[in-house]
């Protein structure tokens, strides 16, 4: 008993000390509470969809941005891992009969052996060059699937594949659970070691190339990483759609995943996966006026883009938040002075 | 024989296209990926000028491509000149100004396919292939364009400013160039290079609301393999890659289907051999 206690109290220190002091942390653990809640509330499948699609779509643009916003290699052709993950385990779950469980993660492991591909002879091209070769693959994976129809479908996808759970429920928390743990996995990587030299990278390649790393594996293992959880995300569409299309290799799904991380602010994680859960149920929203959705998403965008091109989250953050100017420790906004320190925020 | 007409006028078609985007990239370094959004706009309004009010061809020609300009101008001057130092939210910004003009195309036109009328009726025939008077003359405009850009890149001052514009950004603006009123009239020009493809390939082409997505695609591929910025790259590589799609398309039967990926694996092999493209210059690494 007395155990439990120490805990409690343990945690409602943490919670007042750490959590508490931040508006960001209030707001990510709202987010948490809300999502890890929302079946208390309403019950409605159209809800569930919603949110399954948004977790997804999350961990796609998270992946994106732990290549492109932190390496700086800008992959125009992101939607390519996602539909390698869901053709490879489409096909492994229809023609190999391997369950969800198992399709998923192997479905990723092609992804990264597609990252391995298309990264080894795209890290010789640099910037723009980068991002308009990569653009292509998608669209060569494309031409491969629909001249091959009895592997993939052809056109059509391939459909009728298994889905994890058939109760409502069980996919909800299922989904948003692996969505909270893959992103918090992400969140980690960036904020280690690798994590720094991937945003050096982006910040000097030369300056890194000359402390003596081997920039070209670290992209590399940007790629590969990136492909790796991208290619989850598109083995768990494949699945919880039931069909794996041509859809998933689109140019506009690539275009989307760069709207949706840029939108949210690079190089943070959590400004993609904000992203995606602000502008994927506003699309929903804007199905009351059918007609207009795209154009006033697309109006939607630019607006938000034109005051804070460094992405919508990074602009919140800084109005909530100030860095003390001499511990680097985040405060509360209207503090006079640091809550660690004691000097004097401007 | 089909093959070189459709080679010939896709190749064209990339080649306007592509030198318009390469001069706004070298000179502002924007990646305008609303480039191609410019020539369905163009395309359309030739159509609602020539069809919806009855005006003349030539006539409606003009019009669109000034107002495709003046279009083109104002988007840039109110969502993509604020950001300019952002270069991912300026991708970003010109992706969705494409989609917004898609999107308004779609609620003006509807989805239906529209076409424009050739200008010249009639045709010839040579060895048992019809060839369309209005191939020929989209041809001859074409290179007549392109001898007009040619022109004014090598032998006018703006043309000067614009080239050393393009090779170095800083040193041009101690020079005494003006940045942002060349950038201006830089993508003025781009824009207006974009309606002019529209309006003399238009009539050749089904128009849709996505007609923008296929050539942007194909015109970043262009792009890259002749090298960025390289007006003679683009133009050459816009052949190579015209004739490898006409090349699939009439030989393959799944060729509609594979043109696009064995364009793009052309320009993949062309890379990793020479990952600057085929003219483009090796850049000393920026710090």
């Amino acid at each position: 008993m007395g155990f439990v206690l120490f805990y409690f109290r343990k945690l409602v220190t943490l919670l007042r000390n750490e959590v508490l002091v931040l508006p960001s942390r209030i707001i990510v653990g709202l987010f948490l509470i809300v999502i890890l809640g929302l079946p208390l509330v309403t019950q409605d499948p159209y809800v569930f969809r919603i949110v399954i699609l948004t977790s997804l779509f999350a961990i796609l643009a998270a992946s994106w941005d732990l290549l492109s916003g932190f390496t700086g290699q800008f992959n125009f052709g992101h939607a390519l891992f996602f539909g390698v993950g869901a053709y490879g385990s489409a096909i492994l779950n229809t023609h190999v009969h391997i369950p969800p469980w198992g399709s998923v993660p192997l479905g990723a492991v092609v992804a990264v052996l597609a990252g391995l591909v298309i990264g080894i002879p795209c890290l010789r091209l640099k910037h723009i060059y980068l991002a308009l070769t990569t653009f292509a693959f998608p669209i060569i994976l494309f031409g491969i699937i629909v001249a091959l129809p009895d592997l993939t479908g052809g056109e059509l996808g391939m459909s009728g594949l298994e889905r994890f759970t058939s109760s409502l429920m069980g996919n909800y928390y299922l989904h948003v659970i692996i969505m909270l743990v893959l992103c918090f996995i992400m969140w980690k990587i960036t904020d280690s070691n690798t994590g720094i030299i991937f945003h050096a990278i982006r910040e000097d390649e030369l300056a890194v190339k000359a402390s003596g790393i081997n920039t070209t594996r670290y992209k590399l293992l940007a790629f590969t990483l990136s492909g790796f959880f991208a290619g989850i995300s598109g083995g768990l569409y494949a699945h919880y759609m039931r069909i794996a299309g041509p859809s998933t290799l689109a140019v506009s799904m690539s275009f989307t995943i760069v709207i949706w991380a840029i939108f949210g602010g690079v190089a943070t994680i959590y400004g993609p996966v904000a992203g995606v859960f602000i502008l994927v149920p506003l699309l929903e929203v804007f199905r009351i006026w059918p007609e207009y959705r795209m154009m006033i998403f697309s109006v939607f965008v630019l607006v938000i883009l034109l005051y804070m091109p460094e992405g919508l989250i990074p602009w919140v953050r800084d109005k909530i938040e100030k860095e003390c100017p001499r511990c680097k420790v985040r405060n509360v906004a209207p503090r006079k002075s640091c809550r660690i320190c004691t000097a004097d925020l401007d | 024989m089909n093959i070189i007409i459709t080679g010939l006028i896709t190749g064209s078609m990339l080649a306007l296209l592509s030198i318009g985007f390469s001069l706004i990239f070298g000179v502002a370094k924007i990646i305008n990926l609303a480039h191609t959004a410019f020539y369905m706009v163009a395309a359309y309004c030739i159509f609602y000028l020539s069809f919806r009010l009855g005006l003349n061809v030539i006539l409606s020609m003009l019009i669109a491509v000034a107002t495709v300009t003046l279009v083109g101008l104002l988007a840039y001057k109110f969502a993509i000149d604020p950001i300019r130092e952002h270069e991912a939210a300026v991708m970003v910004a010109t992706v969705a100004l494409a989609m917004f003009f898609q999107e308004v195309i779609l609620q003006l036109f509807t989805f239906e396919y529209r076409s424009v009328d050739f200008l010249i009726q009639g045709y010839f025939t040579v060895g048992g292939n019809k060839i369309f008077y209005q191939q020929l003359l989209t041809f001859g405009v074409v290179l007549l364009i392109l001898l007009v850009v040619w022109l004014l890149l090598m032998k006018t001052r703006l043309g000067l400013a614009i080239r050393s514009m393009a090779e170095d950004r800083e040193v041009s603006n101690l020079m005494g160039m003006n940045e942002s009123r060349l950038a201006m009239i830089t993508m003025g020009l781009s824009v207006c290079l974009a309606g002019v493809t529209g309006a003399v390939i238009g009539p050749l082409y089904v128009l849709t609301p996505n007609m923008w997505e296929e050539p942007m695609i194909m015109m970043m591929a262009v792009v890259v393999l002749g090298g960025l910025g390289s007006i003679k790259g683009s133009f050459i590589a816009a052949y190579i890659l015209g004739f490898a799609e006409a090349l699939v398309v009439f030989l393959l039967p799944t060729g509609s289907f594979l043109k696009m990926p064995v364009a793009l694996i052309i320009m993949i092999l062309v890379l990793l051999i020479r990952p600057e493209g085929l003219f483009g210059i090796a850049f000393e690494e920026e710090r």
